[in-house]
């Protein structure tokens, strides 16, 4: 885009100079600065219209030699100066014709063109005015250490960006925390992703309902797999990425599990939080589980013990009558001695999402939970109706008791 | 005879159950509250106070330490409670504890006992007259004999499950960790409630009986509670030998804060059981 750009400024400074000979002569840089460069002169409304020249010309244009009217090319062909206050907008995609095309695919251009009046970003807001500089520059807005703080002026700004809908969030701050943010923000990783990796550049789309979205929610795989390549090809494999290839968009992706933008490592918390988002579909799994040493003590707010991935992987997840499964009888003895060491084929023949209500299942542990239940039914029964009637007339004993003089309880001599 | 005791003599006492009866009961008790404490929170772990009382003891592993050092306890105290049923029944030759008036083994006389017992809660009949062990007295302790067995032998299997499964399929630890968890919750759940009503919060032994912890009772407690012992005692001229001093002002105070503590850890325990099993 750099060399695009130098090269299309180039065009431009030679473009005016065939066109000149009808009209006058455009004026020079140094004719515009003569006003610009005052800082007492002021638009009708009080704002200044100075333009920094050292900021112009340490710029990407000011770089290569741009003039003043490559951009304002309205004032060109005007001979008459000062010119009149309003001038025609700077046309970007006079060179920058690609990158324009695919602002006008995003969702902020979608925004402007629902009304005047809004705030979504257009070239200036991200790029800057007379300072731009290319992208490679560590002082550039869109750097690509910098491009978070940029997106964060509005993005972080509720007043800029209502959340819609829900609850609002703040993606960036998220983001500062998340794995990708302080390998990007404290490591200075250039491999570390900013937003524009998931979320492109310019034609930034709607995520949630652009299906050409890069982060539309069947896309994410494949947009995370860009980097993180054996994770792709691990979970395309998987039941979830086969059957997100089918077409069943219930399936989880990425994000689920990892979140959007607060992403980090495998820890704690998130060991605790993974239950839920499995669960959320595997609800009887997740009732199981919790009926297990494992699921109990994990519910108890301790995580060193088996969650889900645990057993059945992250990402190489498939159901447990495919040999290829983690839990299938080839891999599952295997599984069990990962935390179980020395553990033999018996032991892992327990059944960790036992089900007492499915006679299927195991009959042998339906009938002992029936059987069970049964016994504390009846003890319970008995007992309670044993109480309640003893209960009066034990009340009535002990008055009697006190009447005759004899002591209650412990016979300590009370009555 | 001890009726013909001078009444001003204060009352006379008599011995109920001896010291290893006593040790027996506060081991029982000490190692069943820790291994209550320990282990309901599993079965409420999703309560906010399931994992406020496993932190209290150090965590999850922690807690299972002392579950097991707690169940070791219950151990000893089954195995010295056999051992010494072995010797009066194989050294003494106390038969007696076998079959008839003294023996703890449900007998006819027990049914009738009930249905008499009832009958008089209705107001239809007088009070049976109980002898040395009452039916419910009998079933708390063949309830807890009966869970020293599922109980204890489920625990010991999920103790050393690798060591297990060389012998016993896996699935018999799903079987093994459901009746472990259920039997306990009726354990728990009876003694806290059923066995402290009978025994101490019920009106007449409001707020407790110490006679578990002193080993004593008054004799006309003796002969109002227990009439057919009582008589049988007495038939049998047995009365004197069990004649005792009263216990000491500082032993009924001692027994009075241990029953109070371990009444309170109970009801507390059993309060948020049966909260969340309601809720």
């Amino acid at each position: 885009m750099r060399f695009g750009g130098v090269f299309a400024a180039l065009l431009l400074t030679a473009a005016p100079l065939q066109a000149a000979a009808p009209a006058p002569k455009p004026p020079a840089n140094d004719d515009c600065l003569a006003c610009h460069e005052d800082q007492s002169v002021k638009r009708a409304n009080g704002s200044s219209v100075a333009v920094d020249k050292a900021a112009f010309a340490s710029s990407v244009h000011g770089a290569a030699g741009a003039s003043c009217v490559d951009c304002h090319q309205d004032l060109a062909k005007t001979a008459d100066f000062p010119h009149p206050e309003k001038l025609a907008l700077v046309d970007c995609a006079a060179c920058h014709a690609s990158e324009v095309a695919d602002y006008e695919k995003s969702v902020h251009a979608a925004e402007r063109g629902k009304s005047k009046a809004s705030k979504a970003a257009w070239c200036t807001d991200c790029h800057g005015i007379h300072d731009i500089r290319p992208s490679k520059d560590l002082a550039s807005r869109t750097n690509h250490f910098n491009l978070p703080t940029t997106c964060l002026k509005c993005h972080g700004n509720l007043a800029v960006v209502p959340s819609a809908g829900g609850p609002p969030v703040n993606q960036p701050a998220l983001f500062h925390d998340s794995i990708h943010g302080r390998a990007l923000e404290k490591s200075g990783l250039k491999f570390a992703p900013n937003c524009s990796n998931c979320h492109g550049a310019h034609a930034i789309r709607n995520p949630k309902t652009d299906l050409e979205s890069a982060v539309f929610r069947t896309k994410i795989p494949a947009t995370c797999g860009t980097c993180h390549e054996k994770i792709l090809a691990e979970y395309s494999d998987s039941i979830h990425g086969t059957q997100l290839a089918k077409g069943n968009a219930k399936v989880p992706v990425c994000s689920d599990c990892h979140t959007a933008h607060a992403i980090t490592e495998a820890t704690d918390v998130r060991r605790l939080a993974i239950l839920h988002q499995c669960g959320g579909c595997h609800e009887t799994s997740l009732a199981t589980y919790r009926d297990t040493y494992h699921g109990q003590v994990n519910a108890l707010g301790f995580s060193r013990i088996a969650t889900c991935a645990d057993c059945h992987t992250a990402h190489q997840i498939h159901p447990a009558g495919d040999p290829r499964s983690s839990v299938a009888p080839p891999h599952r003895l295997e599984t069990c001695q990962k935390c179980h060491p020395g553990a033999t084929a018996n032991f892992s023949r327990y059944d960790p999402h036992a089900n007492t209500h499915d006679k299927g299942r195991s009959r042998l542990l339906w009938a002992t939970a029936l059987f069970m239940k049964i016994l504390l039914a009846g003890v319970f029964a008995f007992f309670g109706i044993h109480t309640v009637l003893w209960f009066p007339r034990s009340v009535k004993a002990r008055i009697d008791a006190r009447r005759n003089g004899r002591g209650a309880g412990d016979g300590q001599g009370e009555g | 005879m001890a009726q013909n005791a001078p009444a001003s003599a204060g009352p006379i006492w008599v011995r109920r159950f001896d010291r290893f009866d006593r040790s027996l009961h506060i081991l029982l008790m000490a190692s069943f509250l820790g291994l209550s404490l320990t282990g309901v929170p599993l079965l409420f772990s999703e309560k906010p106070w399931a994992g406020t009382l496993s932190r209290l003891f150090g965590g999850f592993r922690s807690a299972a330490t002392l579950h097991r050092v707690f169940a070791t306890g219950m151990l000893v105290c089954f195995g010295s409670h056999l051992a010494r049923l072995g010797k009066r029944l194989f050294g003494d030759k106390e038969y007696g504890i076998l079959w008839g008036s003294s023996s703890l083994v449900p007998q006819p006389r027990d049914l009738m006992d009930l249905v008499r017992h009832v009958r008089w809660f209705l107001g239809r009949g007088e009070r049976p007259r109980f002898e040395r062990f009452t039916y419910w007295e009998k079933f708390d302790y063949w309830a807890v004999f009966w869970g020293m067995g599922i109980i204890g032998g489920s625990g010991l299997i999920l103790w050393a499950p690798k060591f297990w499964a060389r012998f016993l399929p896996g699935d018999l630890f799903n079987v093994a960790l459901l009746v472990h968890g259920e039997e306990a919750l009726l354990a728990v759940v009876f003694i806290f409630t059923i066995h402290f009503f009978n025994g101490h919060l019920r009106p007449e032994k409001f707020p407790m009986d110490t006679v578990i912890f002193t080993g004593v009772l008054p004799l006309e407690e003796l002969k109002h509670e227990r009439p057919a012992e009582y008589e049988r005692l007495v038939a049998e001229g047995g009365i004197e030998r069990l004649a005792s001093p009263a216990p000491t002002a500082d032993r009924v105070r001692k027994s009075r804060i241990v029953g109070t503590i371990a009444v309170s850890l109970g009801l507390l325990l059993v309060a948020f059981t049966l909260i969340a099993l309601l809720s």
